[in-house]
């Protein structure tokens, strides 16, 4: 029989330890195969975060760097300034990018490194177990705000896409959802778009991609697809916040 | 009467902050240390504390803002672990310098890299010089009793420095065990309402904290701080620790001793792995080995004169530490050393790194320490100073 279909090479064959409807797996796959797709599986290196994608080491098919809370855009500027050549990835959660990380991604961006930023966001810390994160939307419900997140106390979403494309530094700024198989070939093509940016010496390109955290959210994989689109969609809206100059005037 | 119940070191913790209702936590998860606030979030969102929440972006910033709510005047409460009390490391020494008397739970977590979740002292261990009072706790029941009193010792007018209470990460932190927490109102009695010394906004005295200081007066401040952690501290916790047994009929001590009064021989070990070592102590003794132990409570400022003349008379004594000085020794072994040096005749000391990334401490660890030990005490010969146990080949 002939095979039709193979797993990228760029993901080693670990089996995922994500929860089951998780969409980590989804995400994943998209950039190790734009990596493969651009022909530079073996010219690329990945900084790993803190939360649910630390074990991305495990998965991608590349060398990788553990780097500490928040720090992956920092960690990530070092390796791309003395490797010049290769290309450099993040892999980071709303948990380590907006949080605690918030300092390193603004100042990687502002500076235009040129590296390429794969930012997954599902308005919620999971590894730790369901806190509220800054990208928690008002009123959902979380471990630290049992009755939902409210702005007296708690402030308003980060909207970390229109945030960085405020500032001059960026070359590419997308968010994409990985919710429907159109959006997820959608998403391909913006993290295929944010390689191809460094590749071309262009400078900093993020990819903020929405995604479910069904565990964490107290729903089922289904349930969770929805409230992405009906939920997250809304106050976090796809498109392309970003792009560079030359595209912009023609 | 006490309420007897099966919780986790962190639900033990979050219980004593919710009985002390703080006016301001400000904390940022970190695993093992996030089922702690997040339990004490719940108490403020069901209203059972007053207590305003800050979900701050990072340990950096849950410090920092527990330093704005203590200077402001507020009773002032945290929690973190590992990299989190790493990450807080320069606050720590604004928090003391400030003379701010905040409460922190460390549930005991090993640092990056490589990254490991679980429970060693390398982070307390990193703070130990921050100027902070540190206590140490072996189970659930120490880390609520600890915390309780940490609030009235770090907030003592004789005092008034940021305490730290230490329980294992996972091994306490998440392991469900039986504890007695006291009445509420007991609780509230004990600790009493929480009176700043020099807080912002006395419109009549206006004040500035944390200004430019130089080779005027720095030292001098310095020299404050240790007088205070020199001469004041240790008296405060005995004193809080004579209250505390009036309410609780629990015993507490700068350090515990056990079966030390005759013993020839002993080990110095800190938290969770005391309690495994206390048992095979107890074999020991079964077999007619005069084995003891001593476990640190008060890490810092550390009990020099008290601990030299629990242990000065014995023959050989072990410290274990779940810590490392690389490059030097076991930071429980300096410790008791520097205690140690003054005395004329001393026992003695070797020191064992154990248990790290939480590497399980075992009984038989324990015993081939001990067994090290009678050897020495018999030929008086050490052989290996500094080693590592429960390495794997």
């Amino acid at each position: 029989m002939a095979v039709s279909r193979r797993r990228t090479e760029g993901l080693t064959d670990k089996p995922f330890h994500y929860c089951p409807g998780c969409t980590h797996g989804i995400i994943h796959r998209l950039v190790a195969e734009a990596l493969v797709e651009l022909g530079v599986l073996g010219l690329a290196v990945g900084i790993c975060p803190v939360g649910c994608a630390v074990f991305a080491y495990d998965y991608f098919n590349c060398d990788m760097i553990q780097a500490a809370h928040g720090r992956a855009p920092a960690v990530a500027t070092g390796v791309k300034r003395v490797l010049p050549d290769r290309v450099v990835f993040t892999y980071q959660g709303d948990g380590d990018l907006a949080a605690i990380g918030t300092a390193e991604i603004i100042h990687a961006a502002s500076r235009g490194e040129n590296i390429t930023v794969i930012f997954v966001n599902n308005a919620v810390f999971g590894m730790t177990g369901g806190q509220m994160a800054p990208t928690t939307l008002l009123g959902q419900k979380t471990t630290t705000t049992p009755f939902g997140r409210r702005v007296a106390d708690a402030g308003f979403p980060l909207r970390v896409a229109e945030m960085l494309a405020a500032v001059e530094g960026p070359a590419y700024i997308a968010r994409v959802a990985v919710s429907s198989p159109k959006n997820i070939l959608r998403a391909k093509r913006a993290v295929r778009r944010a390689f191809e940016i460094q590749l071309q010496g262009l400078g900093f390109a993020l990819v903020e991609v929405l995604s479910t955290c069904p565990t964490n959210w107290g729903l089922s994989p289904p349930e969770a697809m929805r409230w992405l689109e009906e939920k997250m969609i809304p106050v976090f809206p796809l498109g392309e916040f970003k792009v560079p100059e030359e595209e912009e005037q023609c | 009467m006490a309420r007897v119940m099966a919780v986790t070191g962190n639900e033990a913790v979050a219980e004593a902050f919710r009985q002390i209702n703080p006016d301001v936590c400000a904390a940022y998860p970190i695993t093992p240390q996030t089922e702690l606030m997040q339990r004490f979030a719940a108490f403020a969102a069901n209203g059972k504390v007053d207590t305003e929440i800050i979900l701050v972006e990072s340990e950096h910033s849950a410090m920092s803002a527990c330093i704005g709510a203590a200077t402001a005047g507020g009773r002032v409460a945290t929690a973190t672990c590992g990299p989190g009390l790493a990450l807080m490391w320069e606050m720590l020494f604004v928090a003391s310098g400030m003379r701010l008397p905040i409460v922190m739970a460390v549930v005991n977590r090993s640092l990056s890299a490589p990254i490991n979740i679980h429970c060693d002292h390398a982070d307390a261990m990193g703070a130990r010089d921050s100027g902070w009072v540190q206590l140490w706790s072996e189970n659930a029941q120490e880390a609520y009793d600890n915390t309780i009193q940490a609030f009235r010792i770090a907030e003592h007018v004789d005092v008034r420095l940021p305490a730290l209470v230490c329980m294992d990460g996972f091994i306490i932190g998440h392991s469900i065990t039986r504890i007695e927490f006291l009445e509420d109102e007991l609780v509230k009695g004990f600790t009493g309402e929480y009176t700043p010394l020099n807080p912002l906004l006395d419109i009549d005295n206006p004040k500035s904290f944390g200004p430019l200081v130089l080779t005027d007066q720095y030292h001098e401040y310095k020299y404050a701080q240790h007088e205070v952690m020199w001469t004041k501290v240790r008296d405060v916790v005995l004193g809080v620790a004579a209250e505390f047994e009036k309410v609780s009929g629990r015993r507490y001590g700068l350090f515990e001793s056990y079966r030390l009064d005759d013993a020839e021989i002993a080990l110095v070990i800190l938290n969770s792995a005391a309690g495994t070592a206390k048992d095979v102590v107890d074999s020991f003794r079964e077999r007619g080995v005069k084995a003891g132990l001593l476990k640190p409570r008060l890490f810092r400022p550390f009990p020099y004169a008290e601990v030299a003349q629990a242990l000065g008379g014995l023959k050989a004594v072990a410290v274990l530490d779940r810590a490392d000085s690389f490059g030097g020794y076991g930071p429980v072994f300096t410790e008791v050393c520097s205690a140690l040096y003054p005395l004329a005749k001393r026992p003695a000391v070797i020191n064992k790194i154990y248990g790290l990334g939480g590497r399980d401490f075992l009984p038989q660890h324990a015993e081939r320490v001990l067994k090290e030990l009678e050897e020495i005490a018999q030929t008086g010969r050490v052989s290996v100073i500094k080693e590592y146990i429960g390495v794997r080949e």
